[in-house]
């Protein structure tokens, strides 16, 4: 097949100018006239597809068409008349063939070395560079996007993209020891970046050794289409290694549910991302970029105009249809009329037209749909009584176009100030402080960005510090590099890309497999349905009360477990107990935690969060060392407790003890040696990637482990700022006995909260469901699992399950540097530098 | 002419300047315009009409400003200038001549009062000679025939934070040109170290009555840049918009330095279109400092009125 990507030009015919007009612009001031990118080559490319029919799903290294499928046309937003394309809508079928053939390439793409992938990365890199002209032109024809930012903005960064990540293939296996490709990566993206979102999905999932079976937006096909037809005549990318299915929702729907895939990467609404977390729970690995609201805080010490600009670039950059848009703007009190006016000014000035013209700043919407959604928005606002502008500007009479927008005194309580609108539409707001720029910046249920414009850096880096969002950008907006991974906090979704944080989501830690069965099946098999366990634990086993009790060293005083919750010892709401039995004899009668000690506990850690987060690693370290030394001097009591409640030897006992004590150094010891890294971007930028804390983590912890799971879960994750509420799993007295542990070592109220339940499970579930928890830690069955990553959908809070397995706590998989990456999330700061 | 107002210290402290932003916006504004066909042509026109031809060289001779003059009268071929606006078009000449006081009168007697003349004066470019004799210069370049005044502003003051010098220095010039010519103040951008430093005395030299404010004698080791600009633009503007109704004027811009081809003209046309607006888009309000920015103007006016890209040599020389 012959490459129609070279279109050469016919030497330069003179024309006269119009000598009228010159004549005007000078008699009646001096304007702009069109100036097209010319389409000429796109389009001849174009026309070479549909000449020979219909465009198939690039699959195994070829163009595939499938009997049934229906078709999709692609249009051209700046003129709706004009079909750019037409796709295969995907069936189930072109979704197979395309995970076989990923799952076939996968072996060999995995077992090259990270050079020879690298040559591969390397050679897209530059093939999108070499052809980036008519990439442009197609991205700009396909989405709607200025000319200027598919050129500028996309097409640089996706070369960055593929450069940067050859890098990471090369370095991967020096640095990421421990860690393996997963296998086939199932990827759905959207139609705001449509090449950029392909170049960020693919490089790092091909750089790791993964295959990838990808799904274009149905609206934007085009630059995918392209990049297939290099990938085929000039890469020459092995068979299988990249699938590109065509479709709409569906298609994606039978990626998300299709048995190969270990992993689903999806970039897209926070709706379709709760769709797809309860569609893949309990069998993929997940990772989300959706929504967002971000704020631009403006403070009154800043450089105002060039506020302005950021806030500008950070709204109606690609026309607003941007998941990270600084669609809020918080400005400080004094300065709002001020900076309105200027904002008013600036945006007089803009200019709405076709996507290909170089003087236009804001192109169509993508589609009819969105422009409707906007329009419909915009409507609803104006009707509500909000405070509407629009400045004075032609539009074009045909295409999907909206003005830029802004709505005045809006208030949090205010749908436009809640809901993502996804278009060129800001809503503007006050706040007095920045204590109060910051609770404001974070009333809202997404965490994708945020501005910060200040000239007194230590209120800059405060603010930062305090905005929940995976990137906060100071003093600058909408910068992005391959370096610095880009993901969110909240509802925004989990997982990045871009930087290590983002090849790390590509990865699955290599754990030699354990020498011996840590279950037996019987016990697997138990874990699997907990409701038995549970009836095991109560009823069969309390068959013999004659039997003498466990702890009968003579007279006994009665022993009355309590829950620990917000530092202090809690009787169960529900005022009921259960009883902890082995081999027939009664061991414990611990409490039966409910909804309501689930509620008061996260209450408790929540607020005891910020401050512990807050403190120096240097001092939760501390606690962390104390707490290890109380549990030492309890050696004896601990180990006879465990080689009961585990009906263990004394050595496994001790094993258990002595590695619970070891992690607690651990975890201590990188409560202050995890803070982050310097992301080496271009330009003149420090960037800041700070792992900051989840927030309230919930745990079911593990059953194998009654000490060292607890000690593990609640270390990790309290070195790294988070409080946590755990449920003990199905021997809970170990962690009773280790409350009085905690209280007697400086651990702050709240920090830790200890539930026991006899079906953790269940609470586990409660955890999930609880709006204020930021994440689960689930050890429990796989139908624990499934329904506990299930319930998270609700706040998209991250989960960590352990799928129905056990974990090896003991050996190499308790002490890997991934369990540090689960207790924290990436918050890229980046601080322009100069004066 | 602008007159002076109270010196606002207040209004002065309170100006931030981003570097790092103004450098990436100033980029960014004038890149997101494109400016072709017959937009290009008639901004490349005004360019021309916004153009102060300048020689300001120890060399300078009477031949050397003969030159210069013919050239300010006619500086493009007739031919050229007729595929653009006709056979008939009105007479086309730059915005003014600038010179050393030493040529003003000659300069003013060639070119008949068709064209003001601007004269560098207050101890070009340093600034560094003493107040009256500067003063005595700006007097004596008026009675040349001078209705344009370019001074200098000593740096030391405003790398030094001296505001309140600096302004009382300006006021005086500024009393010194009267009614009879435009006050341009000359700030030397590539020597004040930061963008705010620039900001701060743009601003103090608009309280203190500056007509136009200007970046660079083309003497320093920076010239004109489009960052600079932009922060300047901005105080234009703050005082145009933003400040009490008291205190409001229109002052005027002019680059200076190292702008030397008919696309730097149209970049920094396109920051005056875009912040600032149409007014100063007219030589009121906008010039260019620059001598060889003439030439490559011309060329690019022949290629588009011939179809061939232009030689040098055929564009006469000033």
């Amino acid at each position: 097949m012959q490459l129609a990507i070279t279109n050469p030009q016919p030497e330069r015919r003179h024309t006269m100018f119009d000598v009228p007009q010159i004549l005007s612009f000078l008699q009646e001031g001096l304007g702009y006239v069109p100036s097209l990118e010319s389409d000429a080559a796109a389009r001849e490319w174009l026309a070479g597809l549909t000449s020979k029919g219909k465009l198939g799903h690039y699959i195994n290294g070829s163009f595939e068409t499938f009997e049934g499928e229906s078709s999709i046309e692609s249009l051209n937003p700046t003129n709706p008349a004009d079909v750019l394309m037409t796709t295969p809508c995907g069936s189930s079928d072109a979704v197979n063939a395309a995970m076989t053939a990923a799952q076939a390439a996968f072996p060999s793409w995995s077992g090259l070395s990270g050079f020879e992938r690298a040559l591969y990365l390397y050679a897209i890199g530059r093939a999108l560079k070499k052809h980036a002209r008519i990439i442009a032109v197609l991205e700009s024809l396909d989405n709607g996007k200025p000319i200027r930012e598919s050129r500028d903005a996309d097409g640089a960064l996706m070369q960055r993209h593929f450069s940067y990540h050859a890098g990471l293939a090369s370095i991967m296996a020096n640095e990421f020891q421990g860690y393996r490709p997963g296998g086939v990566i199932g990827q759905i993206i959207p139609w705001n970046f449509p090449g950029l979102m392909w170049a960020w999905k693919i490089a790092p999932a091909i750089a790791a050794g993964n295959t990838v079976v990808i799904k274009p937006a149905e609206t934007t096909p085009l630059v995918a289409a392209f990049i297939a037809h290099i990938l085929i005549y000039e890469v020459k990318l092995p068979k299988g290694v990249v699938n590109i299915v065509f479709g709409d929702g569906t298609t994606g729907a039978a990626i998300a549910a299709h048995s190969t895939p270990w992993k689903i990467a999806f970039t897209g609404s926070t709706k379709i991302g709760r769709l797809l977390r309860t569609v893949t729970a309990g069998e993929k690995k997940l990772t989300l970029e959706l929504g967002g609201k971000s704020a631009n805080i403006v403070f009154a010490d800043s450089d105002l105009d060039a506020a302005v600009e950021g806030i500008i670039n950070s709204i109606f950059f690609n026309k607003g249809e941007v998941c990270c848009a600084g669609s809020r703007l918080l400005v400080e009190e004094g300065v709002a009329d001020l900076l309105i006016q200027k904002l008013q000014r600036r945006m007089t000035s803009m200019r709405v037209g076709p996507a290909l013209d170089k003087c236009t700043d804001i192109g169509p919407l993508n589609s009819k749909q969105q422009f409707d959604k906007v329009t419909s928005i915009i409507q609803a606002g104006k009707e509500a009584g909000g405070s509407c502008w629009q400045p004075e500007c032609s539009l074009p009479e045909q295409g999907w176009f909206v003005p830029p927008t802004i709505f005045t005194g809006v208030a949090p309580a205010d749908a436009l100030a809640q809901e993502e609108i996804f278009g060129p539409v800001l809503v503007i707001m006050t706040f007095r402080t920045p204590a109060e720029a910051i609770s404001l910046a974070n009333n809202t249920r997404y965490g994708l960005a945020a501005c910060v414009w200040t000239e007194s850096i230590g209120k800059a880096h405060e603010v930062a510090a305090a905005v929940k969002a995976g990137t906060v950008w100071i003093n600058c907006a909408n910068t992005f590099d391959a370096a610095s991974g880009f993901g969110g906090y909240r509802e925004s979704g989990y997982g990045r890309e871009g930087g290590s944080e983002g090849f790390y989501d590509v990865l699955v830690p290599d754990f030699p497999t354990p020498s011996a069965p840590l279950m037996t099946e019987e016990a697997a098999e138990a874990a699997a349905d907990h409701e038995e366990v549970q009836e095991d634990a109560v009823i069969d086993r309390d068959e013999d009360p004659t039997a003498p009790a466990l702890f009968d060293q003579g007279p006994q005083i009665d022993r009355t477990y309590r829950f620990l919750v917000g530092g202090k010892l809690c009787r169960p709401d529900g005022a009921s107990s259960f009883r902890v039995t082995r081999r027939y004899n009664l061991l414990s009668v611990v409490g039966n935690a409910n909804r309501k000690d689930v509620r008061n506990a996260v209450q408790a850690a929540e607020k005891a969060q910020p401050a512990w987060a807050a403190r120096a690693g240097h001092n939760r370290a501390q606690i962390l060392f104390f707490l290890a030394e109380n549990l030492s001097a309890r050696r004896n009591h601990f180990v006879s407790l465990l080689m009961q409640e585990r009906e263990c030897s004394r050595d496994e006992a001790e094993q258990e003890f002595g590695a619970s004590l070891e992690r607690l150094f651990l975890w201590a010891a990188y409560a202050d040696k995890f803070g982050g890294s310097i992301p080496e971007v271009p330009g003149p930028y420090a960037v800041n990637a700070v792992n900051e804390a989840i927030g309230v983590m919930g745990i079911r912890a593990p059953d194998n482990f009654p000490l060292l799971g607890l000690v593990h879960t609640i270390g990790v994750l309290i070195a790294r700022g988070n409080t946590v509420v755990l449920v003990a799993g199905n021997s809970p007295t170990t962690a009773c006995e280790l409350i009085q542990v905690i209280q007697n070592s400086d651990v702050p109220a709240g920090v830790v909260n200890i539930l026991t339940a006899q079906d953790p499970d269940h609470i586990g579930q409660l955890l999930a469901y609880h709006m204020a928890v930021d994440g689960v830690w689930f050890f429990g069955g796989i139908n624990g699992c499934t329904a506990v990553e299930k319930a998270s959908a609700g706040n998209m809070k991250r989960t960590y399950t352990s799928h129905g397995d056990s974990v090896d706590l003991l050996g190499p998989q308790g002490t890997s540097s991934h369990w540090l990456h689960q207790a924290s999330q990436v918050k890229n700061v980046w601080i322009p530098v100069g004066a | 002419m602008n007159t002076l107002m109270d010196l606002d210290l207040g209004l002065i402290h309170s100006i931030r300047v981003n570097g790092p932003a103004a450098r990436r916006d100033a980029h960014g504004i004038v890149g997101r315009r494109s400016v072709k066909r017959e937009a290009q042509m008639a901004w490349l026109i005004r360019a021309i009409q916004c153009m102060d031809l300048t020689t300001l060289s120890g060399d300078d001779t009477s031949g050397k400003v003969r030159r210069l003059c013919t050239k300010a009268l006619n500086p493009v071929r007739h031919e050229i200038l007729a595929a653009h606006l006709g056979e008939d078009h009105d007479p086309l000449t730059v915005g003014a001549v600038c010179v050393y006081h030493a040529h003003v009168a000659e300069a003013v007697q060639l070119l008949g009062g068709k064209i003001p003349v601007a004269a560098v004066s207050t101890g070009f470019p340093h600034g560094q000679s003493p107040l009256n004799t500067r003063l005595v210069e700006i007097e004596q370049s008026i009675d040349a025939g001078a209705r344009e005044i370019d001074v200098v502003i000593p740096r030391e003051l405003a790398l030094t934070g001296q505001w309140e010098a600096l302004y009382k220095e300006i006021v005086e010039m500024r009393q010194a040109c009267g009614e009879n010519a435009k006050l341009k103040v000359i700030l030397g951008t590539g020597n004040l170290g930061t963008l705010e430093v620039v900001a701060k005395a743009s601003a103090c030299a608009i309280m203190a009555g500056a007509d136009t404010i200007k970046t660079s004698t083309g003497k320093e080791p920076k010239n004109a840049t489009l960052p600079v600009g932009l922060v300047m633009a901005r105080e234009i503007r703050r005082f145009r918009d933003e400040v009490p109704a008291e205190q409001r004027r229109i002052v005027g811009f002019k680059p200076a330095g190292g702008i030397r081809t008919a696309s730097d003209a149209l970049r920094w046309q396109i920051l005056m279109l875009e912040e600032l607006g149409q007014p100063w888009m007219l030589p009121d309000l906008f010039r260019f400092g620059a001598s060889s920015l003439l030439t490559d103007i011309e060329r690019q006016l022949e290629l588009h009125a011939t179809g061939r890209y232009a030689a040098r040599y055929h564009q006469p020389a000033a």
